[in-house]
């Protein structure tokens, strides 16, 4: 290929055009509006200084008690999501007939969109819940999604069902991965089912633990269509999101320069998260 | 003999743990075949006589409006994805074989932007894609470009006409003339048609293709740099000019990839939510997740048309798993990996 600086930028022109039109130019115009009292109605944008960020920290228990709620979901999804994918994983790697109809079972509701997911759960935690509740005694059956705490579970168990899977399918690669002649080994010289599992299957797929970790991790920080359709974030906002959050910020009560701020701040979390993530992961990974 | 042992009852547990996650589709599936009453008397009862009904799903089918939302969660998903594979290929490539600084720069800037949460982008994206003058610089620059290739075209076609070697056009001469009679005319036409506004189909197509860029580039990007040099040497030694090195040597041999690409984007679109509800949500024009959100607003105590609905709703992507699951699970592991 002639090297030419026109062919360089023909080619990577369109998509570039794309990205910086909707990307890279909100994203800067977003920071500047975060200073700004713009309410999406009137034409007067004020420029109030730091007053949001201030406003967030200080004055917005609801916002605050959004990132609580939205920290504690993610760590109990984090665990739930990868202890369930990896469990799925060995389950169908044990080569029994019919393993793989059930790997693509498990797979299923990864397929659905967060939304429609969200109402097929609505309706279980309502109505199925409630029935087996009552054919069983189980009182605790009752009134699902009607508390914060039954809301909490609730969307924890959806995100399990939906991404356990997705984790399932990136475990299943790497567990393939192993050698046999490794395991083989390992039982000749004595080793029992839970000794192979810790000292040969775990650390040998560590690779794949960061990657779940890293993608469940900021996907249930970024969860927003199933909060939405399951809880609405209700009773009382008590199960609200950080993305509902701001949503709500923007669209219920139009105070978008505000939302916008929190949105800069959700940008940071989750950058940070991501980050130190990925370097912590690295660095283990090398030392093993 | 326990390893037999134990693999019938890893075998009877993985049936078990089954069963449990298609419990929610399946109690969902039978109560979409009972009426309210039946539905109301009891959830887990299989749909009989007086209460089964096949009467939900046209009912459902008539209030989600489920051609029109079929139709358009097709026509975006497909054309978006389209798009996507075909530049951000493009890109990808032009990004590994270019050794230059400029290449590092452009593919850290799309690997960052990864980090940034939609939440972030939406309240000014929206703003700016309704705004007559930044949609109009976007045209023209568009029509800039077209013009640019346009003229490439005119000039091959001239050369060829006039024998190869000595007569050289320069590719500015046509370029000058094309580049804003095009800008002017797509203006005008897009002008012609009322508020000059990205709020549409088009307008979301082009969001998608900007929001999907990062992931494809870097899943192409990896992909590319252990794709040898040699084919395409070749190709430019024979004279192909860099579009037809790419279109007939280097895109062919992406075909994996490109798949992957292609599953990845069309999930995450099909079942994209936000975007559309912020930029198309207008009668005609809403896809299937969004129907199913004001369809459920409006009917959210009718739990015999909503099962239906669901159903109806999640049927298109369960019977495309069906028939790429290979592809599929591919797709998630290698984008999952990248």
């Amino acid at each position: 290929m002639k090297k030419t600086k026109l062919s360089f930028w023909g080619f990577l022109f369109p998509v570039l055009f794309a990205f910086v039109a909707v990307q890279l130019i909100p994203t800067v115009i977003g920071l500047g509006y975060s200073f700004t009292d713009w309410n999406g109605i009137s034409r007067e944008i004020n420029f109030v200084n730091f007053d949001n960020y201030a406003r967030v920290f200080t004055g917005d228990p609801e916002f605050m008690g959004a990132f609580w709620f939205t920290v504690r979901f993610a760590i109990v999804t984090v665990i739930s999501v990868n202890l369930v994918g990896f469990a799925l994983a060995l389950i169908v790697t044990q080569g029994f007939k019919g393993s793989n109809l059930l790997r693509a079972v498990f797979f299923v509701p990864n397929l659905i969109g967060g939304i429609l997911l969200g109402f097929t759960w609505q309706f279980i935690f309502t109505k199925v819940f409630q029935s087996i509740g009552d054919k069983l005694g189980l009182g605790f059956l009752d009134g699902w999604l009607s508390t914060p705490e039954t809301g909490f579970w609730g969307l924890v168990i959806v995100t399990t069902w939906q991404l356990a899977g997705y984790m399932m399918i990136i475990y299943i690669a790497s567990i393939q991965n192993i050698p046999d002649s490794l395991k083989e080994a390992a039982q000749i010289d004595g080793a029992g089912p839970w000794k192979r599992l810790t000292r040969i299957t775990i650390p040998l797929i560590a690779p794949a633990f960061t990657i779940g970790l890293f993608l469940s991790l900021s996907n249930s920080f970024k969860l927003f269509d199933q909060n939405l359709s399951l809880t609405g974030g209700g009773p009382y906002k008590s199960t609200q999101m950080l993305a509902l959050n701001i949503y709500n910020t923007a669209f219920t009560y139009n105070e978008l320069g505000y939302a916008q701020a929190k949105a800069v701040i959700f940008l940071i979390v989750v950058a940070v998260i991501s980050l130190t993530q990925l370097y912590f992961s690295k660095k283990r990974e090398v030392e093993m | 003999m326990g390893r037999k042992l134990s693999r019938v009852i890893t075998g009877l547990v993985g049936l078990a743990l089954g069963i449990l996650f298609l419990f929610p589709l399946y109690v969902l599936a039978i109560n979409s075949f009972k009426t309210q009453k039946g539905i109301f008397l009891d959830v887990l009862a299989l749909p009989a006589d007086p209460y089964f009904t096949f009467k939900n799903y046209p009912q459902a089918f008539e209030k989600l409006d489920y051609l029109a939302s079929l139709g358009n969660s097709l026509l975006i998903s497909v054309v978006s994805t389209l798009l996507i594979v075909v530049l951000s290929a493009m890109a990808a490539w032009v990004l590994v074989r270019y050794k230059i600084k400029t290449s590092t720069v452009v593919f850290m800037t799309f690997a960052t932007a990864m980090l940034i949460p939609f939440q972030c982008v939406m309240l000014p994206l929206v703003r700016l894609m309704s705004t007559p003058s930044y949609i109009a610089a976007l045209i023209a620059l568009a029509g800039v470009y077209l013009a640019f290739l346009l003229s490439l075209v005119v000039r091959a076609a001239a050369e060829k006409r006039l024998g190869s070697g000595k007569a050289k056009i320069p590719a500015w001469i046509a370029f000058l003339v094309l580049a804003p009679a095009l800008a002017l005319l797509l203006l005008a036409v897009i002008r012609s048609r009322g508020e000059l506004t990205a709020l549409n189909r088009p307008g979301l197509i082009f969001m998608y293709v900007g929001f999907g860029a990062s992931l494809s580039i870097i899943l192409f990007h990896g992909f590319i740099k252990n794709v040898p040099l040699e084919l395409e040497e070749a190709a430019t030694i024979d004279g192909c000019s860099p579009f037809r090195t790419f279109w007939q040597v280097v895109f062919p041999l992406l075909r994996t990839i490109s798949v992957t690409v292609a599953i990845l984007n069309v999930m995450w679109i099909w079942n994209d939510f936000l975007l559309p509800q912020l930029t198309i949500n207008k009668a005609g024009w809403q896809t299937i997740p969004l129907k199913t959100y004001f369809f459920f607003g409006q009917f959210s105590k009718r739990w015999d048309l909503a099962t239906a609905g669901l159903i109806m709703g999640m049927l298109p992507i369960v019977i495309f798993y069906l028939f790429c699951q290979k592809y599929i699970v591919k797709g998630i592991t290698d984008g999952a990996i990248k």
